[in-house]
């Protein structure tokens, strides 16, 4: 018996490669450019030797609501642009699941777009289960 | 250490960690966390939550162009993402409930498997029973293998055991933030019967999701710290091209020896961190 083909069409593999590519160069480039306003900011990271501790420390978290996300990037302060671009990271594989299940779904390939809707509904509840832990 | 050197610093450490761990084939994570604690004073939890920011990306990059090629087995990926992901959602929800030096001993643990498993004496498969449920899914599969210049076909089998062992791998990936790899690819070539470029490829494919759904967890927690995890996203990541790009000469056996050696001393040190 021959094997079946291990994925779906080239246009698949073009569509997944392509999400995770760009997903990870624009959320890098953001967490760069935050990391540079930071530098430079008032109220950012600062020069001292004393800065380091407040920064790598458990203080060092960051306000984890949207609000406080919105208003930092009206600001471009630099903290909050590179949550912006973690997220963004974060969404990138994300992406990918969602992207698999328009793909099966289009290959009418009812087994795996529940295998890959499960996967995601497990990743939107892993948000949730942060926020409340 | 001002920001700025603390920055700079870890920019550095990140990018050798990355371009260590492609060249011997594991992820950056593995060194990344012990580098953090050990080197730079960070608290263990925040280590492991920004290294596993940084296991995305350099994930979600390699799995990229593994895709491309073709080599990725995605049906099976698919399957076994499920169970990563149960598992690295429940090792980092019980993560913020372990002591840290309990999160410093297991660590150790891994280390010293890693390091293990990197000199073992190459495995021989298994022989594969038929997989009912490799065939009701269709995880068979088949890819053109260029160092052989022909077209590889295989059989999928002990479905179940892969799945049992993915989520053995999602919550040491939840729990370490690392990839999980180790455990991943052993099982799928020596007992699922797969060829060991599409186990890489599958596993690696599975890491960028896995990762995703532990990083949610801590970030939404508060663990992973802008001011870190910045660098060691971009360090690991370029590191890890660079890694790439040399791999063709470079896969020399005094790599790897030096490399279980920095395995073993990270081990002995997170020990010494867990039981002090």
């Amino acid at each position: 018996m021959r094997a079946a083909p291990a994925g779906p069409v080239p246009r698949t593999e073009a569509a997944i490669g392509g999400v995770l590519r760009i997903g990870v160069a624009v959320s890098l480039l953001v967490i760069a450019a935050g990391t540079l306003l930071s530098f430079v900011q008032d109220g950012g990271y600062g020069t001292l030797a004393s800065d380091v501790p407040r920064l790598a420390g458990p203080g060092g978290a960051f306000p984890r609501t949207g609000s406080w996300l919105l208003a930092g990037l009206k600001d471009l302060n630099g903290q909050a642009v590179i949550v912006a671009g973690l997220l963004l990271l974060i969404a990138t594989p994300v992406m990918r699941v969602a992207v698999s299940i328009v793909v099966f779904g289009r290959e009418r390939d009812r087994a795996y777009m529940a295998i890959a809707s499960a996967v995601l509904m497990l990743l939107l509840l892993s948000f949730a289960l942060g926020k409340s832990g | 250490m001002t920001p700025l050197v603390f920055t700079l610093v870890t920019l550095g450490i990140s990018y050798v960690a990355g371009l260590l761990g492609s060249l011997v084939g594991v992820g950056g994570g593995i060194i990344v966390v012990p580098a953090l604690t050990l080197l730079m004073g960070v608290g263990i939890q925040n280590a492991i939550a920004c290294s596993i920011v940084s296991v995305i990306a350099t994930s979600s990059g390699a799995a990229a162009s593994y895709v491309g090629e073709r080599i990725t087995n995605m049906r099976l990926g698919m399957v076994l993402e499920v169970a990563t992901v149960i598992g690295a959602i429940t090792g980092a929800c019980v993560a913020a409930r372990v002591p840290g030096r309990g999160l410093f001993l297991l660590f150790a643990i891994v280390l010293a498997f890693t390091a293990w498993w990197m000199l073992r004496p190459r495995g021989v498969a298994a022989d594969a029973p038929a997989d009912p449920m490799a065939d009701r899914l269709r995880l068979h599969g088949s890819f053109y293998d260029r160092s052989l210049g022909r077209e590889v076909a295989y059989r999928v089998s002990r479905t179940r055991l892969g799945l049992a062992v993915s989520l053995v791998a999602g919550v040491a990936s939840g729990l370490l933030g690392i990839g999980g790899g180790v455990f991943k690819v052993p099982v799928m070539n020596l007992a699922m019967g797969i060829p060991i470029k599409a186990c890489t490829a599958t596993s690696n494919f599975m890491i960028g999701v896995t990762a995703a759904a532990s990083a949610a967890v801590y970030l939404m927690r508060g663990d992973v710290l802008p001011f870190v995890a910045a660098p060691v996203a971009i360090g690991v990541l370029f590191g890890a091209r660079t890694g790439a790009g040399l791999l063709g000469g470079m896969k020399s056996r005094s790599i790897r020896i030096a490399f279980v050696a920095v395995l073993a001393l990270s081990a002995v040190q997170m020990f010494m961190k867990g039981i002090r």
